[in-house]
């Protein structure tokens, strides 16, 4: 790298924080969803209080690792990556800084409002209007400093990993602001600008975006640095990566429409977000592809690399989850699928799959380098880790399947005479041994973040580690 | 929707699909070879190159045959704005279609005993079987699966009725549904509180478990003010208006002291949906000898 200035440093500090608190959202998030998991087998676990009751928890659980632990790990690899592929500082250090501090504050005042039970009710969106404002300020500030970063950068052009990172950063902030606009009435208190149909297509067209740009993009940009990073191998396809991020971003905001398949919603809004949830099929495995054949030549590393393993695993799961997805978007497949757990297995399959060990991984590639370290202080401990979220995330995910389809079938079961042959209560039943199964798949998925806690905290207390604001001098 | 808007959705629609069709032509045709090579695109940030290697083809294809399925999709179902589909599908007419099936499979089991009167087919074996399923699918979140009710939902194997339990009462009950409404402190609405206390322990002495006597005692003079209209000077009720027998030790709101003086004290409103247009005029017949048949 002739263009490398051994003066330059870059902002460290704001990646290991958000770091830091990747591995702590992480474990307060998932330890939310173990006990709401515990809830539906146990219900007496609500404790008969409203602060701890499964309908307060469940978004705190949902808010809590996606813009807790997902939104962490986009900060800290984001402005990771963007420093080091434009080979330049953050623009501002005190911006930077300002996002840390104004997002942790975001998802307390979360944990706080949610058991409180203040919510709008939006799926994925439930915080209530002063906290609405202060993340569309912080996300703004965000794109500040990484997009100001990008224009300052030394490089000539504008790596891959950072399309998707800027995707994200510009999508979420329209999806953000145009689901939560609302009439306040109250200080916690708000009523949505919408009403009806158009309410519940705007809450979808947002919820599903947040997973295809909050949870998909922003993890491509992740995977499009770390994988090639820690297989030393170059990206398999340029071409591939432009095809892929471009007819990505211009379908996905389309399939919201299929969360919403034989409601009020007009006909042609449910087959428009129908065949675009099935072309969006190439598109997603063209992440997956380029990820996967990037390691074409190294795949001996996985031997040795449980970091590599993470994000190998991840994209495997990414590539299954992108192929039910398109399917569970058809008609007559929704039909069945539709408001069972199977949807539940699906979002986890991506959510435990792809996003957290995607994320695990990257965290376990940086957190060495942002101290100054050669590796982690266990390597035997990440692959620990590796095996209890890979056993956790395929216990959860069918057990999901198997009572998503059980309760799919159930459901639709008529006796001769035309009546329903199950109650739902029946349904709920023969669910349980498939609810404490789930259950068994988050504590152990839970049981790896305590390894990796621990062996987060051995690396950064090592008598080496010295947290520095520095890369250029490490090997690239 | 209007033309403008048809139109609109039309083109973001085709362009959506043709947009990703031509950048998937567009980047193959600027392919400099079909096989992959070693050759990088030249460029490296933080020690990353990127191959030039060509989109794979099973990859191409794929992408190739959903765009294709998105249009003939598109030609057959709704999807462009106004444009109807060849098909003529809708939502709705999917629904109607599947209705009428049903209704022709399912219409003559159910119409061999819709003429049957309530305490005949309280007595045939296969209508109770049909009717407990109905029953089941229709009734049982609110009156529980054995018909025993909870607090707010009457239990129907008692042989208590609030409308009447005369096949006549049950099957207008099912067919247009109940409305109850107890008014707050009855037809006095300046009731003080020791009046409230004064009635209730009148109202509980009618089966014996008055808490105060002396307060029962002055209860009586409210509860001819407050209460008789509907319930009648010895508190039997009145099915006419739903209004319940207070004398027989049911409840339907719970039998404690402070769930009857709530009652007294707010009110109660409720209601039984009418189950006509949902259910078929047999299927009303069966569950009404069903339900008949579960206190006769």
């Amino acid at each position: 790298m002739s263009t490398q200035n051994p003066n330059l440093t870059y902002n460290y500090k704001v990646v290991r924080q958000f770091a830091i608190m990747t591995v702590v959202w992480g474990i307060v998030g998932m330890a939310l969803g173990v006990l709401i998991a515990a809830q539906l087998v146990w219900p007496s676990l609500n404790l008969d209080l409203p602060f701890t009751h499964f309908g307060r928890l469940r978004p705190l659980h949902t808010n809590a690792v996606i813009f807790g632990f997902g939104g962490s790990a986009l900060f800290a690899t984001s402005y990771y990556v963007v420093q080091r592929t434009c080979q330049t500082r953050l623009i501002s250090d005190k911006l930077a800084a300002f996002t840390f501090w104004g997002w942790t504050a975001i998802i307390i005042s979360a944990a706080i409002t949610l058991p409180m039970g203040l919510t709008s009710t939006k799926e994925y969106a439930e915080l209530e209007w002063p906290i609405d404002i202060a993340i569309a300020v912080v996300w703004v500030v965000y794109a500040l400093v990484f997009f100001g970063t990008i224009t300052k950068r030394s490089t000539s052009h504008i790596y891959v990993a950072n399309w998707f990172y800027g995707a994200f950063i510009i999508t979420i902030a329209v999806l953000h602001i145009g689901n939560n606009l609302a009439l306040p009435v109250s200080a916690f208190k708000s009523y949505s600008a919408y009403a009806g149909v158009t309410d519940a297509m705007m809450q979808w067209w947002y919820g599903h975006n947040a997973v295809g740009f909050f949870l998909t993009a922003g993890f491509l940009g992740m995977m499009y640095y770390f994988v090639p990073k820690q297989a030393g191998r170059p990206v398999y396809s340029y071409r591939l990566s432009i095809v892929h991020f471009w007819a990505l971003i211009a379908t996905y905001v389309w399939a919201g429409g299929h969360h919403l398949h034989y409601s009020a919603l007009p006909d042609w809004a449910q087959t428009a977000s129908m065949v675009m949830s099935l072309i969006l099929l190439a598109p997603s495995w063209g992440g997956m592809i380029n990820g996967m054949m990037t390691l074409s030549g190294a795949w001996h590393k996985l031997r040795t690399d449980p970091i590599l393993r993470f994000l190998v695993v991840s994209l495997s799961f990414y590539g299954m989850s992108t192929f039910e997805g398109p399917m569970m978007s058809i008609k007559t497949v929704n039909a069945l699928s539709h408001n069972t757990d199977w949807t539940v297995g699906h979002v986890h399959s991506g959510a435990l799959g792809w996003v957290a060990m995607i994320s695990i991984g990257a965290i376990y590639h940086l957190i060495p380098k942002v101290w100054g370290l050669k590796e982690m202080y266990s390597v035997s401990l990440i692959n620990v880790h590796f095996w209890l979220a890979t056993v956790g995330t395929v216990l959860y995910i069918v057990a999901m399947w198997v009572n998503g389809i059980m309760q799919g079938l159930m459901w639709r079961a008529v006796n001769e005479d035309g009546t329903l042959t199950y109650s739902f209560v029946e349904a709920l039943e023969a669910s349980y041994p498939g609810y404490f199964v789930r259950f068994l798949g988050g504590v152990i998925f839970l049981s790896g973040m305590l390894f990796m806690a621990y062996n987060v905290y051995m690396t950064v207390r090592q008598k080496e580690a010295v947290a520095q604001d520095n890369a250029a001098i490490q090997a690239a | 929707m209007s033309t403008f808007w048809s139109i609109w959705v039309t083109v973001i629609v085709l362009g959506t699909v043709f947009g990703c069709a031509w950048l998937l032509f567009a980047t193959r045709k600027s392919q400099t070879t079909e096989v992959e090579t070693d050759r990088t695109m030249g460029h490296s940030f933080d020690g990353i190159e990127e191959y030039d290697n060509p989109l794979p083809k099973w990859w191409f294809y794929l992408f190739v045959a959903t765009c294709i399925f998105a249009l003939g999709y598109l030609a057959l179902y709704p999807g462009l704005g106004n444009y109807k589909g060849l098909l003529g599908w809708t939502s709705a007419n999917q629904w109607e279609k599947e209705v009428a099936a049903a209704d022709e499979q399912y219409g003559p089991i159910y119409a061999q005993y819709g003429q049957t009167p309530v305490p005949e087919l309280a007595k045939d074996e296969d209508a109770l079987k049909i009717g407990q399923r109905l029953f089941a699918n229709n009734c049982s979140v609110c009156h529980g699966s054995a018909a025993r009710g909870q607090v707010g939902f009457p239990n129907l194997t008692d042989g208590d009725w609030l409308w009447g339990g005369t096949p006549e009462a049950i099957l207008q009950t099912l067919h247009n549904g109940r409305m109850g409404n107890m008014p707050a402190k009855g037809v006095m609405p300046n009731m003080t509180n020791e009046q409230v206390d004064q009635v209730v322990n009148y109202v509980l002495s009618f089966s014996g478990r008055e808490i105060d006597a002396a307060a029962a005692t002055a209860g009586q003079a409210v509860f001819a003010q407050a209460c008789v209209a509907c319930h009648g000077p010895e508190g039997k009720g009145m099915t006419a208006l739903g209004a319940p027998n207070l004398t027989d030790n049911v409840w339907l709101y719970g039998s404690n002291y402070e769930w009857i003086r709530e009652t007294v004290l707010h009110g109660r409103q409720n209601e039984m949906p009418a189950q006509g247009g949902r259910l078929s005029d047999d299927q009303i017949q069966i569950l009404a000898a069903y339900v008949y048949s579960l206190s006769n």
